[in-house]
């Protein structure tokens, strides 16, 4: 049982919920920028919470079912179709053997998630799925998926109608914007901004600079001033990291980091806030504010209890296979 | 340690400094923090990541706050581990770091930059081999690539500043210098450092656990070979 790339899409690869334990080595976790999503479209699977599933970009993949296969989509919209159907994100859809499932524009959003019941049956590296580009490992031989590729279905995966038509409540879906506000923790080198930049780091629109990737988004706005640049000595750095480059402007740094940094650490995106940060793009604005770490702590408890509802709900729902 | 502060890096981990400089004691304090925490875990740890002069520690919020919830925060519980672990560490008493010797080419095919060190210290190429090869060197921390090894420290007489354009590939193995710290490329990648000699071990090793040959705390020997 399997699926068949047709056609790759622009960046297709392999995630998971990332690779842990590795920073010690330089490992980066890597894994989905938009961990949400994947985790509310496996949860309504049945699948393990940490199941890898594809993200995809637009232009998107063309992908072929070769077997009949339970699946769902989350996170951007780009417009799918199975058999030139339009198929609803964040929902249970039930695939015919031969299927063809497309993405044909982009209304929100920039990296749509896949995911099949029963999960994708691929080794891992170092106890994850995550594709490491740098590393040449993890995920599907360790790249993005290319024309031909065919990457097997875990045989548990039987289609259990009683899950069609499952869908995700509204309210569990994180609040996407194509210009978000961004809850960020204070860095270790924030204070140290001139008062005139602090400010400007709160009251300003940043944009999604074109040289931006997986790795993370450089970004244009006025520029952040350091009162006194001093030389750090590099230390870890995190998914969501807002350092101050020596040009005066941030990057934000994503999914596939390095594990470790010397530029001053001005901000973090808090836990919650990843997944609005991770469908942005080129171009996309977005604005930070302010919040604390009892704050971003409860707000993460949060989204847990709902995925938790939400997996019993599916667990309740699911047959045995 | 007296200037010890922990501070949070996101909500998900907390970063515990001991300052802000390379030093040996600063870094195996680093280092015997980390690797305490990696071999007791507490509930809810995730990773500890040893640097120059500081470790980070990634923790789950949920099963901090499951497992100690006395805390107004994880941040909070997570912070009094470390804390405590710190107090009840002994950094002299650490298990002696492992010597692990590299065996190197050091000519102008594998040290493209070897020109510009000698120009810059006054000394001959072989004296700069001489110079390099003679000190045993600290890893203190890996990172920018899986098994990139930042290590120190290099003989003033040789230190010389990264360049000021890097090159586009340097080949896994190359050796290279910025300022007074040495590395080792483990893959090919772009790079400023220069880039004196290279080795034919592998330093980042995928299908083996750890799969990376140095660790943090490790010494190493450079070991000319004769051509």
């Amino acid at each position: 049982m399997s699926i068949l790339i047709e056609r790759p899409g622009i960046f297709t690869t392999v995630q998971d919920l990332g690779r842990h334990g590795y920073r010690r080595f330089g490992i980066n976790p890597a894994g989905v920028m938009d961990p949400a999503a994947a985790r509310l479209i496996n949860a309504i699977l049945g699948n393990d919470d940490d199941g890898a599933v594809l993200e995809t970009h637009f232009p998107g993949p063309t992908i072929i079912f070769e077997e009949e296969t339970t699946a769902a989509l989350g996170g951007a919209d780009l417009l799918p179709q199975l058999d030139d159907a339009p198929l609803p994100t964040w929902q249970v859809f039930n695939v015919k053997q031969g299927s063809t499932l497309k993405f044909t524009g982009k209304r929100q959003g920039h990296r749509c998630y896949l995911a099949v019941k029963g999960g994708f049956d691929l080794q891992p590296w170092l106890g994850s799925l995550s594709t490491n580009l740098f590393a040449g490992r993890g995920g599907f031989l360790g790249r993005r998926l290319e024309s031909g590729d065919r990457i097997k279905v875990n045989r548990r995966n039987m289609p259990t109608p009683v899950l069609m038509h499952r869908q995700i409540s509204p309210w569990v879906i994180p609040p996407y914007s194509d210009s978000p506000t961004i809850r960020i923790l204070p860095g270790a080198e924030f204070e140290g901004l001139t008062n005139e930049s602090r400010e400007k780091f709160f009251n300003q629109e940043f944009t999604i600079s074109t040289t931006s990737d997986r790795m993370g988004f450089r970004l244009e706005g006025e520029p952040i001033e350091m009162s006194d640049r001093q030389e750090l000595v590099s230390a870890a750095v995190g998914h969501g990291t807002v350092q101050a480059l020596p040009d005066d402007q941030l990057i934000v740094l994503l999914a596939d980091h390095q594990t470790t940094g010397g530029y001053p650490r001005l901000a973090h995106v808090i836990s919650r806030d990843l997944p609005l940060i991770g469908q942005l793009g080129p171009g996309d604005k977005f604005t930070f504010q302010m919040t604390t770490v009892e704050e971003a702590e409860q707000l993460k408890l949060e989204f847990e209890r709902n995925l938790k509802f939400l997996r019993a709900g599916s667990k309740f729902d699911s047959v045995p296979n | 340690m007296d200037d010890t502060r922990i501070f949070p890096l996101g909500d998900s981990a907390l970063t515990v400094e001991f300052g802000n400089v390379i030093s040996v004691e600063l870094n195996a304090a680093a280092v015997a923090l980390a690797d305490h925490l990696t071999l007791h875990p507490f509930p809810g740890f995730i990773e500890s990541v040893p640097a120059y002069a500081s470790t980070s520690i990634f923790f789950d919020i949920a099963e901090i706050r499951r497992n100690f919830p006395s805390f107004p925060s994880a941040f909070a519980a997570v912070s009094d581990i470390a804390q405590r672990t710190l107090n009840g560490l002994d950094i002299s008493a650490a298990a002696p770091s492992r010597l692990v010797e590299i065996p190197s080419r050091f000519d102008a095919e594998a040290g493209p930059d070897l020109d510009i060190v000698a120009e810059k210290s006054g000394l001959s190429g072989a004296s700069v081999i001489e110079v390099f090869t003679e000190t045993i060197y600290t890893v203190f921390m890996l990172g920018f690539l899986p098994g990139f090894s930042y290590m120190g420290e290099v003989d003033d007489r040789i230190a010389t500043p990264r360049k000021s354009s890097p090159r586009p590939l340097v080949p896994a193995g190359s050796i290279g210098i910025a300022g007074k710290q040495t590395g080792i490329y483990s893959l090919d990648s772009p790079g400023g450092w220069q880039i004196i000699g290279r080795t034919d071990v592998g330093l980042f090793v995928p299908d083996q656990e750890p799969p990376c040959l140095l660790r943090p705390g490790d010494r190493v020997r450079f070991v000319p070979l004769q051509k």
